[in-house]
């Protein structure tokens, strides 16, 4: 129930124009409409937020400022003496981070009989993943291919995916599919073991396969649970604060801290997988977000001081529809498969603005210029505006209990604070969502830094300037996999040199001899600071 | 217009803004968080929440991140229960009765006494998915404990000593891996691949100009 004024008086028009909204389809925009709205409206162009690098192996390359911050940050540790001869951990394969990425390079590579050790500053499984809702596409249907797909993905990226990477998503997704149904997922299916599929923005074939909207957390569950079943060291509630290296220059561990004590401790290994995730916590242009508590860009942070190149970190994916209301959820992920499910964006006087199948960067300019234009933003009781999105729409459309069936998660997120998302639309506005750049990596998952692999939102290139839904649940299971696979065969070839953390001193001389400082923030930042100072 | 209540943090007394969610009265109070958070969504189950309004007989659970701050709440996180997790080889188990008398055997200790639905924060109906498990009903088991965040708080309020989340959890696996009907257009799709079928196709692709490759972008036919 909707008591504000203001609201109510919006939502009468909403519903009268429900019947007439609901027989259109809203015309796509032209490749020229697109180009223009995302110029004007789109927060990765307003120039005023990015600034360039002073130094490193990206220097000269624009990164919103907050970015910047942290990738010229001081070093937690630089002058403590530690103990690198005597480490506490001593790994084939070292994964650092544990959500959907990191769990199935640990699989991978305890498959391949490397010794693994996975460490991650929160829980296994605390992770953009678990809160992936709509799903992951894989061209597995006779309708569809991996070319179709690999269309799909690269002009909605812009046509700017580094194209190897792109090929193996495409061809390795139906693989990452059963890989995962074998493990236990539960996809929805016909009965006759047809997977049942939909459209995600910007997608031309029906190809997003789902777990109800509780896509990610049933993967995230999944893999958290073969984890344990395996003889994989998990060490939790600790962070890793620098990438070590031995004498030949190649990564070969971390230095890592007890979240809750503070203790440094030491991994050594022979290869490395970063798999932090993405940076919805440092929100960018103030923006609020649909991630993780941890989500703090950390990899990409300790990837650069070690020398590992980045890939476009000057762009960021807004999520078009986050909750808008109540305050107690703005920000909060509202899953795509609403739309995909026949839900329309809808202004503040009842108008469907926009074709509701957008890509993810469209959609959210669009939205953003609605609550601009006088009078077609709702205006909420914060200040802030917003625009409908039309559920009740979907049961019209699929007939009654299609919500329940199939968003269950968000008819709860919603009950909980009184809005029956069956009878009531609900207000959205565009969220912090994904982390397009990150590391550069090669097909294998190899960073610029010699044995040290990444995987899952830390990587950039994959998806080029913008990415489709569905593709990030399954860029994380086939970089995922194939990092814990390469990690594990090279891991085989190293023996481990001394330990040095030289890169440090090497970075805080470039610093400190850097024309233009910015800051002197200590990075990885590991946790946003929410508490009231 | 923002009122103000009283919320009683481990016993202590702090005065926050009542539109609050629990975790962020702790913020205001605050304390920066490491355990007992997460997707501060309702999706991971970090912040299981124990709670009494003062005056109140009844003891309630939620999560901290999705329940708003009532005057005179008492409020104790719960931000790790040990679980029993058992190991086991998925490719060497079978979905029948027998795996759960072997693995989790106490599930069979179960009194009726309804005190994990009672306090499930996703409002499941926890002892009816404990007894489906029991019989090897593990389809339905699956069904019911679909939307568990295995948050802990069933396990914690439970007599038996049953962990109802992992017993959920093996019996949503061996449901997606042996009882769920099989995939064969992915089976399919995966040998064309592996046969080379696409290759071309891609090399072709990947090798247009941008500006072909605009034209068929924008221009290709979207399913209905």
């Amino acid at each position: 129930m909707y008591s504000d004024e203001k609201i109510r008086a919006s939502l009468g028009k909403v519903e009268a124009a429900r019947e007439q909204n609901i027989r259109l389809n809203p015309p796509r925009m032209t490749a020229e409409e697109k180009d223009a709205l995302l110029k004007a409206y789109h927060p990765d162009y307003r120039e005023e937020k990015f600034a360039a690098l002073d130094f490193g192996p990206n220097a000269g390359d624009k990164v919103p400022t907050e970015l910047k911050d942290l990738l010229q940050g001081k070093s937690r540790i630089l002058g403590e003496t530690l103990p690198l001869e005597n480490p506490d951990y001593d790994a084939d394969v070292l994964v650092i981070g544990g959500g959907g990425a990191g769990a199935s390079a640990a699989i991978e590579a305890s498959n391949a009989g490397a010794k693994v050790v996975l460490v991650t500053k929160l829980r296994l499984g605390d992770a953009n993943t678990m809160m992936a809702e709509g799903g992951i596409q894989a061209a597995d249907k006779p309708n569809d291919s991996p070319a179709q797909h690999f269309l799909d993905a690269y002009g909605g990226g812009h046509f700017a995916a580094q194209k190897d990477l792109l090929y193996k998503l495409v061809t390795e997704a139906p693989e990452a599919i059963r890989w995962l149904s074998e493990l236990g997922v539960e996809f929805d299916k016909a009965p006759d073991g047809t997977m049942i599929t939909t459209h995600g923005g910007g997608t031309s074939r029906k190809r997003m396969h789902a777990a109800k909207d509780y896509s990610g957390a049933e993967i995230m569950r999944t893999l958290r649970d073969e984890v344990l079943n395996r003889d994989i060291t998990v060490v939790d509630f600790t962070a890793a604060l620098e990438l070590l290296k031995d004498e030949s220059g190649s990564c070969a561990g971390a230095v890592l801290v007890n979240m809750e004590t503070k203790e440094r401790l030491i991994a050594r290994a022979k290869t490395v997988i970063l798999a932090t995730g993405g940076a919805g916590r440092l929100h960018y242009q103030g923006f609020p977000t649909s991630n993780h508590y941890g989500a703090t860009a950390d990899g990409l942070v300790l990837g650069y001081r070690a020398g590992a190149r980045l890939l476009y970190p000057d762009t960021l994916q807004y999520h078009p529809t986050g909750a808008a209301f109540p305050a107690q959820i703005y920000g909060a992920l509202v899953t795509e498969k609403v739309r995909s499910l026949g839900a329309m964006l809808i202004n503040a006087d009842g108008e469907a603005f926009m074709n509701p199948l957008e890509t993810r960067d469209v959609s959210a300019a669009s939205i953003i210029r609605e609550c601009t234009r006088p009078g077609k933003g709702v205006e909420l009781p914060n200040g802030k505006r917003a625009v409908w999105l039309d559920t009740p729409m979907i049961e019209e459309k699929l007939g009654k209990g299609a919500i329940e069936a199939r968003i269950p998660a968000m008819m709860r997120m919603f009950a909980k604070h009184g809005i029956d998302i069956r009878r009531e639309p609900i207000l959205v506005y565009p969220t912090l969502h994904y982390q397009n750049g990150g590391l550069h990596i090669s097909p294998d998952g190899e960073t610029d830094l010699p044995n040290l692999f990444a995987a899952g939102e830390v990587v950039g290139g994959i998806h080029g300037r913008n990415r489709l839904m569905g593709n990030s649940l399954l860029d994380i299971i086939v970089f995922g996999r194939s990092a814990g696979r390469n990690a594990a065969e090279r891991a085989r070839a190293v023996t481990v040199g001394k330990l040095t953390l030289g890169h440090l001193e090497a970075f805080e001389a470039a610093r400190e001899g850097a024309s233009a400082k910015t800051g002197v923030l200590f990075s990885p930042q590991l946790l946003p600071n929410y508490a009231r100072k | 217009m923002e009122q103000m209540v009283n919320v009683f943090l481990f016993g202590k007394k702090y005065t926050v803004p009542d539109s609050l969610t629990i975790m962020e009265a702790m913020e205001y109070a605050g304390y920066q968080l490491i355990r007992g958070c997460g997707c501060r969504n309702g999706f991971c189950g970090a912040c299981a929440t124990i709670y009494r309004i003062a005056g109140d007989r009844d003891l309630k659970t939620c999560l901290a991140c999705s329940t708003k701050v009532e005057n005179n709440m008492y409020v104790a996180t719960l931000p790790f229960f040990p679980l029993v997790k058992q190991v086991y080889d998925i490719e060497n188990v079978k979905p029948d009765q027998q795996i759960m008398m072997q693995l989790y055997p106490e599930i069979y200790s179960c009194i009726g006494c309804n005190a994990c639905t009672k306090s499930c924060t996703q409002g499941l109906d926890v002892m009816q998915y404990i007894a489906y498990a029991q019989r090897g009903d593990f389809e339905k088991c699956a069904e019911l404990s679909f939307d568990c965040v295995m948050c802990g708080v069933c396990s914690s309020r439970c007599p038996a000593g049953i962990s109802h989340p992992q017993v959920a959890m093996l019996a949503r696996r061996l449901n997606g891996k042996y009882l769920a009907p099989h995939c064969d257009h992915l089976d399919a799709r995966i040998e064309e691949i592996q046969a080379g079928k696409y290759e071309k196709l891609l090399e072709d692709l990947m090798g247009k100009p941008l500006s072909e490759m605009q034209e068929l972008y924008n221009h290709r036919e979207i399913e209905a």
